[in-house]
């Protein structure tokens, strides 16, 4: 999380997704640099009209995945093969087929797992994170555009007609 | 933007704005325990304190208190988990499977199920658990190093395979659920009144603080775990089946098993969903959010997966005739109408007869034929597992030894156990979380509502208007 000791934000409270989807794309024509959009529930294209780059958390989950695998085919090939080699019915101790469940669900586990803890430390996500709420309501029913003063050129009074006209209910400053 | 056909029915009735959603499913997180909940509980937990006693005694005098004998060496316990096992895939499978479809329905319903699944793999657990006698030695099914030189699990045994694939689909089920409920419990921390329920909400919600970028994350990890899970909800039971499947026991050894169990498990997994939501929908008074949609969608999967299972059954008839093997053909005569006749024919009423009842709208738009037909689905799933595994062990190789199978108290005392384990963990879910999940609802809400709010958009029902606005207290 960035640090934002001591910064000064415009926010812009907006009652409805659509409205606030199409402010986003309005008020970056303006020339206003949005901070971030708060949302109680995920609205396709937000991220895509605020200009997030697109997510590379499944090349991630793959290797996550494929380390599940092959820690698997390590164990089974060497408690089976090497530590303690058994031939049943004359046959290769490492009976390929029989070991597919268990590097299933490593693969599985290992992905899962893995990607979630990517996705909690690459968003800041943790029991002990304080969160950044600009408005309490955005968890609830309100869309909250998030904009930082000090990284804009433009006035407070300005970004505020700016807000206003994209469709925001209210606008507010918030100071962290 | 938000379109849907006007062929489709809603989703949530009642013109309900996203405050209402926040509102109507916080209420019973945030409010009093009602008299209904706490005497539930207060049964639950009366259960669940004999059902520990009796575990426990089985544990201090050895599985020798069951009704087990030298031929029938499995009965109830197996019988149990694998029902326990198959209940708990309904959850996933409409988390991760109806997602994949696009499943609207599946929102107001994911939830519970969800929990419900992470409860029924903890009774299954806890059958594993007793079946081991000294449940203290657990850890030797793992893959651990130990002070017995090179004495490691045996990876061909399909027991092994159980133990991975329980635990990792409970892990993953378990990592499903919690990432689903965060930002529901934000909402929740957000909307806090006293410090304590502040903090602990704060502490599970992770600091979450729903901004876009993490929301496209979070639907991306979504998309992935509901990709990774669909394969897992099948090899899961279909793992289960092959503890039957690789024997040479006659009426075990048959290929079928995978495919059949697996439709056996969302068969009474979507009973036990419709159970625990129509009660849920009552006490709750989530009608809004739980509508005859839902519970229509839900008895049209349990028809198909109950035609599966029917056809299933005839299937295994077939082959145990066509295959020519004498022993698998006494196996199947043996169930039909041998000593065990009555589970036999319990089951093939229960399963195959009972939910074709469901091919009538009327029937599967009712609640009362709802409940009393998934509680007879899940009687005849746990019937299921009884007839394969007691009536194919009870009559072996050597009629010397054929014997039969009545449980005594700790069979029975064992399998309420895990009722009040069950229940106490649902009832407790109930209670401190929100069993509907908030943010998805609000995400499919204008779609899928019965009508735009008048009192807040200012429009007649089924007129659409450009940007409605779902807010209660907008201008």
């Amino acid at each position: 999380m960035a640090d934002l000791h001591n910064s000064k934000f415009l926010v812009g409270v907006y009652d409805d997704d659509d409205v606030v989807l199409k402010a986003v794309t309005e008020v970056k024509k303006a020339g206003v640099r949005i901070h971030e959009v708060y949302s109680p529930f995920p609205i396709h294209g937000l991220d895509v009209a605020i200009g997030h780059p697109r997510t590379r958390i499944g090349i991630a989950a793959f290797l996550f995945g494929l380390t599940g695998f092959l820690c698997m085919v390590a164990l089974t090939l060497y408690t089976m093969k090497f530590d303690w080699p058994m031939i049943i019915g004359g046959k290769d101790p490492y009976a390929l087929p029989a070991y597919i469940p268990v590097m299933f669900e490593f693969t599985v586990l290992f992905t899962a797992l893995g990607m979630v803890g990517t996705f909690l430390v690459s968003n800041g996500l943790g029991p002990t994170v304080k969160p950044l709420m600009f408005d309490l309501r955005s968890t609830d029913n309100k869309f909250v555009l998030a904009i930082d003063l000090e990284k804009n050129k433009m006035s407070e009074a300005e970004i505020t007609n700016v807000l206003r006209t994209s469709g925001a209910a209210e606008v507010n400053v918030k100071q962290f | 933007m938000h379109v849907t056909s006007p062929v489709r029915t809603p989703l949530v009735t009642g013109g309900k704005t996203y405050a209402d959603v926040t509102e109507d499913i916080c209420r019973q997180v945030e409010g009093k325990p009602t008299r209904e909940w706490l005497i539930a509980f207060g049964i639950s937990v009366v259960v669940l304190i004999y059902g520990t006693a009796c575990v426990f005694w089985t544990w201090w005098e050895g599985l020798g208190v069951w009704g087990l004998n030298k031929t029938v060496g499995w009965a109830w316990d197996i019988t149990n988990f694998v029902w326990w096992v198959g209940i708990g895939h309904a959850g996933t499978l409409i988390s991760a499977i109806l997602l994949l479809f696009r499943m609207k329905y599946r929102t107001s319903i994911n939830r519970a199920a969800e929990a419900m699944t992470i409860f029924a793999v903890i009774c299954a657990a806890s059958f594993i658990l007793m079946h081991m006698g000294r449940p203290w030695l657990a850890l030797w099914a793992l893959p651990l190093p130990n002070t017995f030189g090179s004495l490691w699990v045996n990876f061909n045994s399909p027991l092994v395979w159980d133990v991975f694939a329980i635990s990792t689909y409970f892990t993953v089920s378990l990592v499903f659920w919690y990432i689903g409920l965060v930002p529901d419990l934000a909402t929740i921390r957000d909307r806090a009144t006293s410090k304590v329920s502040r903090y602990i909400y704060g502490v599970f919600s992770l600091g979450w603080n729903g901004g876009a970028k993490t929301w496209a994350r979070y639907e991306y990890i979504s998309l992935i775990l509901a990709g990774i899970s669909t394969p897992l909800v099948l090899s899961v039971h279909t793992i289960v089946s092959m503890d039957f499947a690789t024997s040479v026991i006659p009426g075990w050894h048959t290929t079928i098993f995978p495919p059949y169990f697996v439709a056996g498990a969302i068969f009474s997994g979507f009973a036990m969903v419709q159970n625990l939501m129509l009660i849920t929908r009552v006490v709750f008074k989530l009608e809004d959010y739980i509508t005859f949609e839902h519970i229509e969608s839900m008895n049209k999967i349990i028809t198909l997966t109950g035609s599966i299972v029917g056809i299933a059954y005839l299937t295994e008839f077939f082959i145990a005739w066509y295959s020519g093997v004498e022993y698998e053909r006494y196996a199947f005569i043996n169930r039909a109408f041998g000593p065990y006749w009555w589970a036999y024919w319990a089951m093939m009423t229960c399963n195959v007869i009972s939910p074709q009842l469901f091919w009538s709208r009327r029937i599967r738009r009712s609640i009362t034929w709802t409940f009393v037909l998934s509680v007879i689905v899940n009687i005849g799933m746990w019937f299921e597992r009884f007839v394969i595994i007691v009536t194919s062990l009870h009559r072996d190789y050597l009629p010397s030894s054929w014997a039969m199978f009545s449980p005594t108290i700790f069979d029975i005392s064992d399998y309420i156990f895990s009722f009040g384990l069950f229940f106490t963990l649902f009832l407790l879910f109930a209670k401190f979380l929100p069993v509907i999940n908030m943010f998805e609802v609000k995400a499919v809400i204008k779609s899928s509502s019965e009508k735009l709010p008048k009192s807040v958009s200012g429009v007649a029902k089924g007129e659409r208007v450009a940007n409605p606005t779902f807010n209660k207290n907008a201008e």
